[in-house]
């Protein structure tokens, strides 16, 4: 494994401190190392927001976009660059708010590019309006009064969308955190991975019944393929399929293992159910994946059996006459 | 003999008005006349059968030296409805020659065309008119007797009779056309041989009916000698977008988001996709621009392509573009505005937007294309410009330009200029960070792309610091790069030709100053001036910013100055500001060209202050 020092660079790093993004971008910086990804490869592609400021802070190719369009530029890049490895670095608002369009069509064309989306519930950068995560009723400086409208679930918005791999990690759960952006970047398209970001300025504790030693094995169920669903101290609870519907067992009220739903990675209805499982018991890790050729693929195939033309043929075009003196 | 004809074909959409239209044109440059031609296609996508919404127009003018647009009232007038003669009877001359398709004007036809009961348009027509009617329907089934093809197929070769008519009168060889018609229609033997026979039989006609009193001999141009083919405007963006990347030795990367009139360079670069010409139907026009974007910063040569609702969203992009300081080519295909305004109409109501709708200090070049040919040097020229300034460049053409085609003489590889982008090559030395924003005697900063080892630089939206690119909020620093930027687009003057009046005369009374798809027109009607021996020159800018350096000179060796243009009045409000003269406007806004009567008399108008002033 490379030096993860090597893939930070000689900026300064300005973020409040206490705030979350600094654990993403440790381990951003870690998981470079560890894949020893060339640096004059890979480029990190933002929007605007301060989760947005990452590129700056990583030393390979990066791009501070606009805001909501990394996954535009993302899109215009690897199309003419397949050859580079590409990460996308997006907040809430920047991706699900003024950035959807392009968010949604990316997913649905499968550009390979992992996503690392902080959600923090909240718009940081211009000091704290409510975002579209936000839940219903958050009281904000744009929402004195508290929000209207039910909030996005954004696995479940990127599985609306078409998405091929939906994950979600957290900045307080380092190592699960560094297993989701491997995961994210070994994957064949485009990998969402929502990452939860506390913003302890203007949005404290937003995750905390998931993210805290004290409640998160309570309120966090840590999905791994082929295994069931448990959580609770010790594992000692569980999630069985009723139906359709997710219900959360006991495992002392003589329920097995074998009662449990069991994860599959693969199945994407119950990515769904996952997806929308948000209330006070909610899923980490790889929700769905799914390989599917990737959008840069499909149009290097296109591409590949046509025949470049030369400036003469170009010229020329199909049909010409000669005038003669 | 005439110096040059405008002729007119119109029909329902289905009659194969464009194929027939495309047919003469091409026909007509091969035999060394000079062409201009215009297709009008209906606004609507499928208006019924018959009615005006679904008529479609194509315009040709053909003839001598003198043909410098698809011209404005028709010599010649077919139409094979009575849709058609209602959509275009005012576009005859007095004296011309209206050619109509009897069948196309029964009682059915004229009530979808919307004429009242018992109305006889062409009965009225004929009292004023020269006119030749023929009932092409009963004509093509009486000469296709023999063919076992149904009678829906054999009405579908109306229009190649009337291309024989038409080929007749003019005096051209019928077996030029039969091989045309060989070319395009080769896949079905009985469907070719029904054209061919229907051709033969307008071609015929005209001797049984004795219409020898129509016969035309029409001027022909000198052309230069050399290969040709014909360019249709927006077809000419694309083949520029192409042919400069392979001089660059980039790829090229294109992204639109369809709007008409632009969508047709998409079509024509998408027909052309392969390694070296990528394109990106993007889901909209602010991710068009953005992911063009994407791909210069990969190292090709990006361009994007709209009109004027597409461009007010690319505004926020280009914004972008101009601090990022890489290359990018954008084009607007202008129409009637605001809004979705006149969607298939010419309008050039755009100008004021390219030059200053965005935000902040953001300068780009601004080219404008003037004819369809033209829009191959103007976007070639673009392209170098983006390249080697490393600036996002705007390229006005307009929805005239797009749908017009011309004769081109092609030009050889070499005579093209070259285009050398600054690519970086090799690290920098002793292991230093790599500077992206350092500039050159020119003010250009280095092209440094992903894959390039040692080179790896972060770049963005917020203020850069001088030469090493990070981010920097020092208030100096800011307006020494607002100022680099500027200068920067500036020095772009160096790419340009010197500016000249048509003839070269850079002084006299009256110079009217004209840019984009006006050209012929203007041209046309000052040329006539001239020939009557007034005192008047016509200019017409290629390069709208950053102003050339001589056209200060040129404007103050008149005694007036108008400015002709298809707006409310942009390009003079420019000329007056920059050069503190008093301009006069000569303005259009109705989603039309300029017509040569229209503009002879309010030349004329000016012309005579001058003599009185
Ligand atoms: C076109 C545009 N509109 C608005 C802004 C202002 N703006 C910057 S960041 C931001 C929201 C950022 O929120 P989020 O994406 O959640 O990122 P965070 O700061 O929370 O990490 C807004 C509205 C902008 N930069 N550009
Ligand atoms: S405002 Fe919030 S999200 Fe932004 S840096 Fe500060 S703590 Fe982090
Ligand atoms: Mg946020």
């Amino acid at each position: 494994m490379a030096n993860p020092r090597d893939y930070a660079s000689d900026q300064e790093v300005r973020w409040c401190p206490g705030c979350g993004d600094y654990s993403v971008l440790k381990q951003f910086h870690t998981v470079l190392a560890h894949l020893e990804l060339p640096r004059h490869k890979t480029v990190v592609v933002s929007g605007i927001g301060c989760s947005s400021r990452l590129p700056y802070y990583v030393n390979t190719f990066g791009v501070h976009s606009i805001h909501g369009r990394a996954t535009a530029f993302v899109t215009g890049l690897v199309l003419a660059r397949p050859d580079l490895d590409v990460w996308i670095v997006t907040g809430d608002g920047d991706a699900l708010s003024i950035g959807g369009n392009h968010l949604i069509h990316l997913l649905r064309r499968n550009v390979k590019a992992p996503i690392l989306l902080f959600n923090n519930e909240i718009y940081g950068l211009t000091k704290g309006q409510v975002s579209p995560t936000s839940p219903e009723g958050q009281v904000s400086k744009s929402s004195p009064d508290g929000a209207l409208g039910s909030p996005f679930m954004p696995p479940a918005l990127a599985l609306g969308a078409g998405a091929s791999f939906v994950a979600r990690a957290m900045d307080r759960d380092p190592e699960h955190l560094r297993l989701m952006m491997i995961r994210a970047h070994e994957h064949s398209g485009s990998a969402f991975l929502e990452i939860y970001q506390n913003c302890n300025v203007f949005n404290d504790g937003a995750f905390h019944l998931f993210t805290e030693k004290e409640s998160r094995a309570h309120h966090s169920v840590y999905l791994t393929h082929g295994q069931p669903l448990l959580f609770g101290i010790e594992n000692s609870m569980g999630i069985r399929l009723d139906g359709f519907t997710p219900r959360t067992v006991n495992l002392s009220d003589g329920y097995s293992h074998d009662d449990l739903w069991i994860h599959d990675e693969k199945d994407p209805i119950k990515a769904h159910l996952l997806a929308r499982m948000h209330q006070e018991i909610r899923p980490f890790g790889v929700l769905y994946a799914e390989n599917r050729p990737s959008f840069q693929s499909l149009a290097q195939n296109l591409s590949s059996d046509k025949k470049a033309e030369s400036i003469e043929q170009l010229l020329q075009g199909s049909r010409t006459w000669i005038q003669s003196e | 003999m005439q110096s040059e004809v405008t002729v007119l074909f119109a029909g329902d959409s289905g009659d194969g008005i464009q194929l027939i239209g495309n047919a003469f044109a091409q026909k007509s440059a091969e035999a060394g006349h000079s062409v201009s031609t215009f297709s009008d296609f209906p606004a609507e996508i499928r208006a019924p059968q018959g009615t005006v919404p679904g008529v479609s127009g194509f315009k040709l003018q053909f003839g001598g030296e003198s043909v410098y647009t698809a011209g404005d009232k028709a010599d010649v007038l077919v139409v094979m409805n009575a849709a058609a003669y209602k959509k275009y009877a005012g576009h005859l001359k007095p004296d011309g020659i209206l050619i109509a398709n009897e069948s196309g004007f029964d009682g059915r036809n004229l009530a979808l065309a919307g004429y009242d009961n018992g109305a006889e348009p062409l009965a009225e027509a004929r009292a004023s008119q020269r006119v030749i009617s023929v009932d092409i329907k009963k004509n093509v089934q009486a000469a296709l007797l023999e063919l076992p093809l149904g009678t829906a197929e054999k009405n579908r070769t109306k229009n190649m009779y009337v291309l024989g008519l038409l080929a007749w009168m003019y005096q051209r060889p019928a077996q030029d056309f039969e091989k045309y018609i060989q070319e395009k229609l080769a896949k079905s033997k009985n469907v070719l041989e029904a054209n061919q026979m229907a051709f033969r039989a307008g071609y015929g006609l005209a001797e049984t009916m004795e219409l020898a009193a129509f016969k035309t001999e029409v001027s022909r141009a000198t052309p230069a000698p050399g290969v040709y083919r014909t360019l249709v405007g927006n077809q000419a963006v694309a083949l520029a977008l192409m042919v400069a990347a392979k001089k660059a030795n980039r790829p090229l990367f294109f992204a639109g988001y369809p709007i008409t009139p632009a969508s047709d360079i998409l079509h024509e670069l998408a027909r052309h996709r392969n390694s070296d010409c990528l394109t990106f139907q993007a889901e909209d026009e602010i991710a068009a621009a953005v992911a063009a974007l994407g791909a210069a910063f990969g190292g090709s040569l990006a361009a994007t392509a709209s009109s004027g609702p597409g461009i007010s969203l690319k505004s926020e992009a280009l914004g972008f573009a101009v601090t990022l300081e890489l290359p990018l080519v954008v084009i607007n295909v202008q129409r009637g505005g605001p809004s979705t305004g006149l969607p298939t109409k010419t309008e050039q109501s755009d100008l004021m937007q390219a030059l200053y709708g965005r935000h902040g200090e953001a300068q780009m070049p601004v080219l404008a294309a003037r004819s369809a040919t033209d829009a191959f040097e103007t976007v070639f020229l673009a392209a170098k410009i983006a390249l080697e300034a490393m600036t996002p460049v705007m390229v006005l053409s307009d929805g005239y330009i797009s749908n017009s085609a011309e004769a081109w003489l092609i030009p050889s590889e070499d005579e093209l200029p070259s285009i050398a982008p600054p690519m970086v090559d090799g690290t920098p030395a002793d292991g230093n960070p790599f500077e992206p924003f350092v500039r050159d005697a020119f003010g250009v900063r280095p092209w440094a792309c992903p894959g390039q080892e040692g080179l790896e630089h972060r770049i963005g939206g917020l203020e850069k610091e001088k030469n090493t690119g990070n981010i920097s909020y020092d208030p100096a620093n800011h307006e020494e790069m607002v100022m680099a930027r500027a200068a920067k687009v500036q020095a772009a003057t160096r790419f340009y030709s010197p500016t000249q009046t048509d003839s070269g005369n850079n002084s006299g009374d009256l110079l009217v100053v004209g840019w984009g798809g006006t050209y012929g027109s203007i041209k046309a009607v000052v040329e006539k001036l001239q020939g009557k021996h007034y005192s008047i020159e016509h200019v017409h800018l290629r390069h709208i910013h950053p102003l050339p350096e001589d056209f200060g000179n040129i404007l103050r060796g008149f005694k007036r100055v108008v400015v002709a243009e298809l707006n409310h009045g942009q390009l003079v409000n420019l000329i007056r500001s920059t050069y503190l003269i008093d301009a006069h406007r000569l303005t259009k806004i109705q989603g039309q060209p300029f017509e040569e009567a229209e503009l002879k008399s309010a030349l004329k108008t000016h012309l005579q202050a001058i003599q009185h002033g």
